[in-house]
């Protein structure tokens, strides 16, 4: 993984000064809130409902077993003990206290980690598939080219006060495990004719208040001009983008509002007058950025392992998890290993401290030393021999993150809702809960593939939009309801679901997932998935099996089930 | 003008008089005269009506913008300003960072370019680097620590008014 020099540790060490100034100017009340706010934002720092909340950048969600490590002991030392993992790949703690995290940020410098642009209305976290790398079909490996994102994005003067945040991902996996399309700026990895690599530039995604499927701009955008044609994007943000209400500040709006045509016009003019400048990538950063990413110092195995054949034959449990934690990796002999931080009773994409270091002895002991974040809320250890898979499914299982429900119903993203979010507006974790213990182990693999994501806000934290099955937390006269949609994805087809009718109540959830399953599982053909069902069905069946014909009779007795169930 | 200025990584007095755009209007050409051999900053739309007025009179004159007004307004008028003021009318309006760059990197402008309006210590550095010389400073700052604040970081990772090159193209 990208490692700092003396330059990276300088601006690093400078940052956390000014920050410590800050916050000694605000607590001393030389700083007005309004004029904190946007200094500790871009810093990671919020103001939460019981505590202030953290947001550590992970770039990318690339981690290594030190800087687990250190999150560790901030967990133990500054907060409760544990964190949390979120759909930025970043992770965030929930209770420090805002005189401490100057503090904090200092122990994060040490191990080049910091929580630089991680909230805020600038240019946040860039993210790419957990897979980039050790995918079995890879285009090319996104991971130098996010770092090269990450260096320009940091610290960028121009773009520190836009009209609202800015999310950029790039892809270049074949299967995108990025929501890529979801994203201010979404980046797909790309070959032209001649084998060169470029860029398709789609811009114009996000969920929050108004879900929009990003827009293509430039169909190939040649590697070199990846930071002057950003440049030119977010300047024409930066200017034209609205600033008279916070909900219409996105560019999504920008390009709705301006129309994809006269957009891309505006950025192409803006990029005409700074291309082939010095922000022209060389080949030689290029290339000291792809070094950081070399493959690891992997063994020539045979591709057939003995211990791992035997182990699925002898072991219906560890079968069952191989199954569906473990991917198909580029080199032979090695495979890519999905913790699922989803097991049933913890908080989805919660780890406390002790599972800190434990994954950080695992990733030092079974995968180089390294660890990804998913934006899925999970940890993947990318290079494990094959033969060792048996012996990590053994430890796993001693720390409870042995959970074999990878990509199942029970492998929800979930925000922290309003358990800890001030902006939430009904609870995300008990409804995860709920609906987790309502389905058995066999249930679930009977199932299969299928997403499901809650978000307890309109600000979509949780990507309830994308989820072929989403639940969104609102607020009808002061009571937690929820909102159920299908359809979604956030695949290569990236679709927005679709609200199928009035909001439930908590205690209904479980026995509404209940019913749509059973709607899929009537309706299925072999070996479809929910997803293709629902889109060859339609919402119909769904909405008579949740209404019926009287929406208050059905209602009424999914109300008695949930409650014969508690 | 009350509020301290920061010019060229010093402290200085101000001698330009900045003509608030309600100022002008119906009156403009009373107020205009109590200025009279004074350097002034004036609005750009009394610039677009009167510009040619404007220089025949003995002081000097620069304009200055508001948020939502872009550079290209002066495309014509660049070589005969000495001063263009950008104004933040909250801190938080960020356009005038991009309309700074605009104006150097792009137009070429090589006069003064000052900050106006909600000017704080906390965003001068990204302000200079953007290409802004001169902070008129909201009169609450103090001068001394938006003075060090000019020096907050010692590297950055861009192209810059300040420092053209990129870090990939610098580092060592």
């Amino acid at each position: 993984m990208y490692r700092y020099d003396n330059y990276d540790h300088q601006m690093l060490a400078d940052r956390v000064a000014q920050f410590r100034d800050q916050t000694s100017r605000y607590l001393a009340g030389k700083l007005s809130d309004a004029e904190f706010l946007p200094l500790r934002l871009q810093n990671g720092l919020y103001v939460q409902r019981l505590a202030p909340m953290l947001r550590i950048a992970i770039p990318y969600g690339m981690l290594s077993s030190t800087q687990m490590r250190k999150l560790a002991h901030i967990a133990d030392y500054y907060d409760k003990g544990y964190a949390h993992l979120t759909t930025r790949q970043n992770i965030q703690f929930n209770w420090p206290a805002l005189a401490e995290v100057p503090d904090i940020l200092e122990h994060l410098a040490e191990v080049e980690m910091h929580a630089i642009q991680t909230s805020g209305n600038c240019i946040r976290n860039t993210t790419t598939d957990q897979f980039a790398g050790v995918s079995a079909d890879e285009v090319e490996d996104a991971r130098a080219y996010c770092e090269i994102i990450r260096q320009w994005s940091t610290f960028h003067p121009e773009f520190a006060y836009l009209p609202r945040k800015f999310k950029i991902a790039v892809c270049g996996t074949r299967r995108d495990q990025a929501a890529t399309q979801v994203h201010d700026i979404g980046l797909y990895i790309v070959r032209n004719d001649a084998g060169e690599i470029g860029f398709r530039v789609l811009v114009g995604g996000g969920l929050g208040r108004t879900p929009v499927i990003g827009s293509e701009i430039r169909e190939f955008l040649p590697q070199q001009h990846l930071l002057s044609y950003l440049d030119a994007i977010l300047r024409v943000y930066n200017r034209e983008g609205r600033r008279d209400n916070k909900y219409k500040a996105r560019i999504k709006i920008l390009v709705k509002e301006t129309g994809v045509d006269t957009f891309r016009d505006k950025v192409e003019a803006e990029w005409q007058a700074i291309k082939d400048g010095p922000m022209t990538l060389t080949q030689a950063e290029v290339e000291r950025c792809r070094a950081f990413f070399h493959d690891p110092a992997y063994k020539d195995l045979p591709a057939h392992s003995d211990t791992l054949t035997q182990a699925l034959n002898t072991d219906l449990l560890f079968a069952a998890w191989y199954q569906q934690n473990v991917a198909a990796h580029k080199k032979t002999g090695y495979a890519i290993v999905t913790i699922c931080v989803k097991k049933t009773g913890f908080a989805p994409g919660d780890l406390d401290s002790a599972q800190m270091r434990f994954v950080a002895d695992l990733a030092d002991n079974y995968s180089f030393g390294e660890m990804r974040i998913a934006h899925t809320q999970n940890i993947v250890f990318a290079d494990v021999a094959a033969d060792a898979l048996y012996q990590l499914w053994q430890d796993l299982k001693t720390h409870d993150l042995e959970a074999d429900n990878l990509g199942l119903l029970n492998d929800m993203i979930c925000c922290p809702g309003g358990d800890f979010c001030a902006l939430a507006n009904a609870k995300s974790i008990p409804i995860a809960e709920s609906i987790q213990r309502r389905f058995s182990h066999q249930e679930l693999r009977d199932i299969g593939a299928v997403s499901l994501n809650i978000s307890g806000c309109m600000n979509a934290c949780g990507h309830h939009h994308v989820g072929n099955i989403g639940i969104l937390g609102v607020d009808k006269k002061g009571e937690e309801y929820y909102q159920v949609s299908l359809g979604g994805s956030a695949d290569n087809n990236t679709s927005l679901g679709k609200i199928v009718g009035p909001a439930f109540s908590q205690e209904e959830i479980p026995v509404v997932i209940e019913k749509i399953v059973a709607v899929y599982k009537q309706s299925r053909e072999p070996e479809e998935a929910f997803l293709h069902t629902y889109q060859r069905i339609g919402m119909e069946p769904f909405k008579d099996a949740l209404y019926g014909s009287k929406t208050g009779e059905t209602k009424d007795a999914g109300r008695k089930a949930a409650g014969a169930q508690s | 003008m009350s509020a301290t200025l920061i010019k060229d990584g010093s402290i200085c007095s101000d001698n330009w008089f900045l003509l608030a755009a309600d100022t002008l209007g119906d009156t403009q050409a009373d107020k205009l005269a109590q200025h009279d051999g004074d350097n002034i900053i004036v609005p750009l739309s009394c610039w677009l009506e009167i510009g040619e007025q404007l220089l025949a009179r003995p002081g000097k004159t620069g304009v200055w913008l508001q948020s939502n007004e872009t550079p290209a307004a002066l495309a014509a008028d660049l070589s005969r300003l000495p001063l263009i003021a950008l104004n933040f009318p909250v801190f938080s309006d960020g356009r005038a960072y991009s309309s700074a760059r605009e104006l150097r990197q792009n137009m070429g402008f090589e006069g003064e370019l000052r900050a106006i309006g909600d000017v704080l210590r906390d965003q001068l550095f990204y302000m200079a680097r953007c290409g802004f010389n001169a902070f008129a400073l909201r009169e609450d700052q103090d001068a001394e620590t938006a003075l060090a604040a000019l020096d907050d970081f010692r590297e950055a990772y861009q192209a810059s008014v300040d420092r053209p090159q990129p870090l990939f193209r610098r580092r060592a």
